[in-house]
């Protein structure tokens, strides 16, 4: 179910309801059980997402070593609270716990690409690359 | 074409030595997420660019990581007959220079970190070797063996630095019940945390009723702190794979999974590459190197839940469902996936078990200390000068640890205390660093071994703050499941916002203990039961932080937003108006040239503008 879950997520960048019923038709399972499964976990979303998602690290690492500040910068900078998608569709923020770069704390990712060893005077550079 | 017997695996070894060292130069470069993320793939264009440009035959290989994450990108040149250089924080302009010098033959001092070592070549006498680095010194690596040396896609380079020896001694020499005894023997222990002795976990799965049987490979690292897995994923999946081919043998199973956290893509397809390449050559799949032994991977991606790591929820996550606990006993080994016997083992666990097999469990049992054989794989990181991975015999001090391999804090500050074990795990002040690393001191001293981050905290870091952080973990990362770990990790997390607000009272401090020790005593599983380490080690050792904040209203490390104020000295600012531009939410007015003046009514205290300014003229007041 979980494959399933992320070959859907993969497809659209969420969850659309009407993909979760054919996914409950074709699997057999109670429409219920795909949904609480899907909820259960932070990976996946059932509202549209912006075109790129920019993940602001808050492992412990990066919070040490100044995270909260890099998000504040990417709040002002975007609009938006964690979790938010700009208006324009061209962002979603997240908080993530840990992608592993601990070394380079602090970290931001947005859509594949790690960005390490930040400063908020970074930030609005970083965006700008993403369209 | 596939790998039938022992002298098919001899061509395999030959063609991975042909590989690893061959006649031209050699230049890996530390591709993992790590080194990306420090700016590799820009590094590794401009070399290739630069060797077709120069038309030099040179074999340009993206490698995993050698764990001096600190000096990255780094970039390890051998020049045949000249002996091998490792360079740090390449540039793509130093990386066109290499090429230029080795192209005149040349292995060029300027931007070296070390040289390595290279059996009869003549080398440079004025670098340093490596392995006589502070930060490597006192490594020893076995996890961790073959990271940052070679391709991870390359099961040939796998094969020539001594992989799939060991599996051919396990299914052609050895029967299952001699590989279970030999890992028994060997004194391993669960590297996820807990601890458990391998083998015995073994011995127990192997001897339990019912078949079919399974085993997981627990890659699901969500410790924030922490990055060890994710490394020896990207940087040596064969070995993992074998080890996990190893375990199904001994175990009885003839189906494996590996259960990689969804935060890591890279990792997630490293490993599904490396299976297939496995299986293609007939090391995974039915009748492996003719033993007979049927053994097939399936990988499981996560999708991003904490509880996952632990080994029940794991389970019920592969099964299709929600990733929550139950209650053990029945242990997995028991009745686990599907209902039948199952072994889970952490990535580093499996990583150890070919190096086990190949070289005798009496020569693995030999390093460490007594009751805590081998080695342990930590992420080094935080407020410490070298940041990276390291991996070093049990029974090692946490001083030897942090102030000989990290080199002590950070811009030269005094370290305060360490973390471990993420959020299960404690603060230990540096009154405690004398304490040798083994499970058992951890745990006395009040946190735990944990899966290895070690995270580093100076006196800029407030204690109360990390105590609620690993809290809004828990409490976020919560499955619901059992009432004391969804409401005690809320009731905690709520007392500590009250504190670090300076709405704390004295009562609040004993409330917290009683509600600590209560969650603890209470929860279902793991997660809940060491929820409250983090709350308990901070109040254990660094009570005057917390009683500052609730007597004197103050935060002693600066931190707690609520407490401080950010003031610019108006005879120290140049008005160079940095602080202006950088301000997240236009506090800050001035004229240019002019002193600035921080508004206090929008200032939401997040201190970016004392970090940047070049004069120090802000200050952060409300400390002391």
């Amino acid at each position: 179910m979980l494959a399933r879950l992320h070959a859907i997520n993969a497809e659209h960048g969420y969850l659309p309801a009407e993909a979760l019923r054919q996914a409950a038709d074709e699997l057999h399972v109670p429409l219920s059980q795909i949904y609480g499964a899907a909820s259960f976990y932070a990976a996946f979303s059932f509202e549209p997402r912006g075109r790129h998602t920019v993940q602001v690290c808050q492992g412990t690492a990066c919070y040490i070593r100044g995270g909260d500040k890099i998000l504040d910068k990417l709040e002002s900078a975007l609009g938006v609270r964690p979790g938010g998608t700009t208006p324009d569709r061209r962002f979603t923020l997240e908080t993530v716990y840990c992608v592993g770069s601990c070394s380079m704390a602090p970290v931001v990712r947005v859509d594949g690409d790690t960005y390490g060893r930040l400063k908020p005077e970074r930030v609005e550079r970083i965006l700008k690359r993403y369209d | 074409m596939k790998i039938r017997t022992r002298s098919d695996l001899e061509s395999l070894r030959k063609a991975g030595l042909a590989s690893l060292y061959p006649p031209r130069p050699r230049i890996n470069v530390g591709m993992a997420t790590c080194g990306r993320a420090a700016g590799a793939g820009a590094v590794f264009d401009a070399l290739r660019e630069e060797a077709d440009r120069l038309g030099l035959e040179a074999a340009i290989v993206p490698v995993g990581c050698l764990g001096y994450c600190q000096q990255e990108p780094l970039v390890d040149v051998a020049l045949p007959g000249r002996g091998r250089v490792l360079y740090s924080h390449v540039t793509p302009d130093q990386a066109r220079a290499l090429l230029r010098s080795l192209a005149d033959g040349v292995l060029p001092e300027e931007g070296a970190l070390a040289r390595m070592r290279v059996e009869g070549e003549a080398e440079s006498e004025s670098l340093p070797y490596l392995d006589e680095l502070p930060f490597y010194a006192r490594q020893h690596k076995i996890v961790l063996r073959n990271c940052g040396l070679l391709d991870p896609m390359s099961i040939e380079e796998y094969v020539a630095r001594g992989g799939y020896a060991p599996l051919a001694r396990a299914l052609l020499d050895l029967t299952p019940d001699e590989v279970v005894d030999e890992v028994l023997r060997s004194g391993l222990r669960g590297r996820g945390g807990a601890g458990f002795p391998t083998g015995r976990k073994w011995r127990i799965c192997r001897d339990a009723p019912g078949e079919p049987k399974y085993v997981i490979c627990n890659g699901d690292e969500g410790d924030p702190g922490a990055y060890m897995d994710r490394t020896v994923l990207e940087s040596d999946p064969f070995s993992v794979i074998e080890g996990l081919t190893i375990a199904g043998y001994g175990v009885g199973a003839h189906q494996g999974y590996i259960y990689v956290r969804d935060e890591y893509p890279l990792a997630v397809e490293r490993v599904t590459q490396a299976t297939a390449r496995a299986e293609e050559l007939g090391l995974l799949g039915d009748d492996i190197l003719g033993s007979g032994f049927d053994f097939h991977i399936a990988i499981v991606r996560g999708a991003g839940a904490f509880v996952c790591g632990e080994e029940t929820a794991l389970i019920a996550s592969i099964e299709g469902g929600a990733g929550e606990p139950r209650p053990k006993p029945p242990f997995p080994a028991v009745s686990g996936l599907w209902g039948q016997p199952t072994v889970i083992n952490n990535v580093k666990t499996l990583a150890t078990v070919p190096v086990i097999i190949g070289k005798g469990a009496e020569k693995y049992a030999a390093i460490g200390t007594e009751g805590n054989a081998g080695t342990v794989v930590f992420s080094l990181v935080g407020k410490v000068a070298n940041t990276g991975l390291v991996e070093v015999p049990l029974g090692l001090t946490l001083r030897e640890m942090i102030e000989g391999i990290g080199g002590g804090g950070l811009d030269g500050r005094r370290v305060k205390a360490v973390q471990t074990g993420g959020p299960s795990g404690g603060c230990l002040p540096a009154e405690q660093f004398h304490l040798p690393i083994t499970y058992e001191s951890l745990t006395a001293a009040g946190s735990i071994m944990g899966s290895g981050g070690m995270v580093v905290m100076d006196e800029e870091t407030c204690m109360v703050d990390v105590a609620r952080y690993f809290l809004g973990f828990t409490m976020a990362e919560s499955c619901g499941k059992c009432t004391p770990c969804r409401d005690g990790t809320r009731h905690m997390y709520e007392i500590l916002t009250r504190i670090v607000e300076g709405q704390g009272t004295p009562e609040d401090l004993d409330d917290l203990e009683e509600v600590a020790h209560w969650v603890k005593e209470a929860s279902l599983c793991g997660l809940g039961q060491t929820a409250p380490n983090p709350v308990l080690s901070t109040l254990r050792y660094f009570r005057a932080e917390y009683e500052a904040h609730v007597q004197e209203k103050r935060c002693p490390a600066g931190v707690c937003r609520a407490l401080i104020r950010l003031v610019i000295h108006a005879d120290r600012c140049t008005g160079c108006g940095l602080c202006k531009r950088e301000c997240p939410v236009g506090a800050i007015s001035g004229e240019p040239k002019q002193p600035h003046v921080i508004d206090q009514t929008v200032c939401i205290h997040c201190r970016i503008c004392h970090d940047v300014c070049p004069v120090d003229a802000i200050e952060i007041t409300g400390r002391r």
